[in-house]
């Protein structure tokens, strides 16, 4: 409940006012804007599609964009018009699954562990700072080498090594939280320890956990496409702009421009709609930067 | 604290960080599910020829014993076999590793330079057209997937153009020697300085021509970083009285830029050096797949093409020694360059 009361006192009010907040709060309606409009695209794919995504041969094969197919055909005769259309469903499964694991596991680990104080936060912040430390696209391979393939699994390993990012930002916040008056006045006044965590210290976080994740969404997609790019993909058999860019690979020297071009703009598209909500969403919710 | 006793301090914090990710690497590849030999196989082989690869590559013998001869092993630079030929992984990744290190110095004066030059000219207009251009720039670089930039820079200036080529570090055949006087041969395995150590002008402009395409790639992706540390910590130095006062003693702008804000900007800028340097190893295996450049990037996708689990973790393990080493340095080089860090 506190948790929503938080949001509706602090960032409702930010985004009934975007329009007048400058180019943060333009990023924000633009990146909104951008990820609303592909995941509907995405959702009415199969009723918009010209032709299955999947089919082969249903054109000639590398032809460039013409009338019939307007962004081309790949090297097996596929219409790349309609595996745009629907190749973003398995990204957006990912980056949304990886940021709910990041949420379940990682906020409360960054409130109790820094709440709690003492020796297990010293363990966790180690194993959070070395994993913090490592490149992340290293460790996600790695993980996801060994989980095999699969949304889960691939969420899963995007997910270890984002978890970090939550568990320092929320860190820092608790530590000021937890010594202010008004927390150690609930203390005195004897409030549990849940209660202070969750009415108390977590609704002044939620601003910051909300940046972390917008960002945490545009990586998982750019970990998600170069896993797939690494040859870690869920499978071929689902089209996905990670593999249309991947297989599109080859057909570079033939200067077939359009088979890698098309996929690889929507992931950057999508990836920008993220960024650009998250970028503005900082600036707006940490305005110490602008003064 | 002197510098001396911070840097005590630094290395014995950089160990237990060490061992940590030792461990977690280790446990990855054998406690998640998902047997390596299994894998390896994709379950088409008899059960002999499995317990028979388990026995050549000690993954038999209880956890804790492979443990301590995993940790034993590296302590002489043995990463393990290779589960493809037995091959030591130790000397592979050596002999990979310049071509990742070559990359990573020229993408990074590249993503540093870029990145100073556009944080100063976005802070020095704060809220113009051109500040706003200057941050979308940055953000649409850090959204774009590095092999898709790679790809279409092949494509325009290789497939398209003609002008560079879109693969491997130089003509096969061609790699530069270094120098060799009689008996004493000096070679860093950097195409570029070997190349002006063997005297070669021709081979270090092609040296340098492989290079562009791939260290332009991995540079403008990581540059966003850069710019906007370079524009906020501007923007506040460019607010101080010694500015002014620089101004007012009648200075060209420039100077007042560069010789006097920027100075005072530049400690931020190295530690996220040191920071980026993780991003851009992660950078690189995504730019070295793509542009065939035959570093360690490359050489852990191949592995895991194969399925070669014992080569993947001793890479694994290679890059984050790496990583320990360089956040070491770096903090020290600061500790040196701003004695309060040492307080």
């Amino acid at each position: 409940m506190e948790t929503e009361r938080g949001l509706r006192t602090r960032i409702l009010p930010e985004l009934k006012s975007l329009t007048g907040r400058g180019l943060a709060g333009w990023m924000v309606i633009i990146g909104f804007g951008i990820v609303i409009s592909i995941v509907t695209m995405t959702l009415i794919s199969p009723w918009i599609s010209p032709y299955d995504p999947s089919a082969l041969n249903v054109g000639p094969l590398r032809s460039p964009p013409n009338g019939e197919f307007p962004l081309g055909t790949n090297h097996l005769g596929q219409d790349m018009l309609s595996r745009v259309l629907c190749g973003g469903s398995i990204m957006i499964q990912v980056a949304v699954l990886s940021v709910l694991f990041c949420l379940t596991i990682g906020v409360p680990i960054g409130l109790l562990s820094s709440y709690v104080g003492g020796s297990l936060d010293k363990i966790f912040s180690l194993i959070m700072d070395s994993i913090y430390a490592f490149p992340g696209l290293v460790l996600a391979i790695t993980i996801s080498a060994m989980l095999g393939r699969g949304v889960v699994n691939m969420a899963l390993s995007i997910a270890v090594v984002y978890i970090p990012s939550y568990f320092r930002i929320i860190r820092s916040h608790v530590l000021t939280i937890k010594e202010l008056p008004y927390t150690v006045a609930a203390r005195a006044i004897g409030a549990k320890g849940r209660t202070i965590l969750l009415q108390y210290i977590l609704p002044n976080v939620v601003p910051s956990i909300v940046s972390v994740a917008t960002v945490n969404f545009a990586d998982a997609i750019l970990t998600a496409a170069g896993l797939t790019f690494v040859g870690l993909g869920i499978t071929k058999d689902i089209p996905d702009w990670g593999w249309d860019l991947t297989d599109g690979r080859i057909l570079l020297p033939s200067g077939a421009w359009w088979v890698i071009t098309f996929p690889g703009l929507m992931i950057v598209l999508l990836a920008l709609g993220f960024t650009l909500i998250g970028e503005g969403l900082n600036e707006l919710l940490n305005p110490k930067l602008e003064q | 604290m002197g510098l001396r006793s911070y840097i005590a301090t630094r290395v014995l914090l950089t160990i237990p960080m060490v061992m940590l990710l030792l461990t977690f690497v280790f446990l990855i590849v054998r406690v998640l599910p998902g047997d390596p030999v299994l894998l390896h196989f994709e379950k088409a082989a008899s059960p002999e020829t499995i317990e028979l690869m388990r026995q050549r590559l000690g993954l038999d013998k209880p956890l804790l014993n492979q443990y301590f001869e995993y940790l034993a092993g590296l302590m002489h630079g043995d990463l393990g076999k290779s589960m493809q030929d037995f091959s030591p992984v130790g000397q592979q990744i050596f002999s990979a590793f310049p071509a990742t290190l070559e990359l990573a110095i020229y993408s990074m004066i590249i993503a540093v330079g870029l990145g100073i030059f556009l944080g100063v000219r976005s802070s020095q207009s704060y809220n113009s057209l051109q500040d706003h251009s200057i941050r979308i720039f940055g953000i649409v670089m850090y959204a774009i997937p590095i092999f898709f930039l790679g790809m279409i820079f092949q494509m325009i200036f290789g497939v398209f153009l003609h002008w560079l080529p879109t693969g491997g570090r130089i003509y096969p055949g061609m790699a530069p020697q270094g120098l060799n006087i009689g008996d004493l041969h000096i070679s860093t395995g950097l195409y570029t300085i070997d190349s002006l150590l063997e005297g070669n002008v021709f081979k270090f402009v092609q040296a340098l021509r492989y290079l562009f395409l791939p260290s332009l790639t991995l540079g403008l992706v990581l540059c966003g970083v850069f710019i906007r540390l370079t524009r906020s910590n501007m923007l506040e130095t460019l607010r101080l009285d010694f500015v002014t006062a620089a101004r007012a003693r009648g200075l060209k702008e420039k100077t007042v830029l560069y010789g006097y804000a920027f100075r005072n900007a530049f400690l931020p800028v190295l530690t996220m050096m040191g920071l980026q340097f993780a991003v851009l190893l992660g950078g690189a295996i995504l730019t070295e797949s793509t542009f065939s450049w035959p570093g360690l990037g490359r050489y852990l996708v191949d592995r895991i093409n194969f399925r070669d689990y014992t080569a993947i973790q001793g890479d694994v393990v290679f890059f984050g020694i790496l990583i320990a080493l360089v956040s070491l340095v770096v903090d020290v080089l600061y500790a040196y360059l701003d004695p309060r860090i040492r307080l």
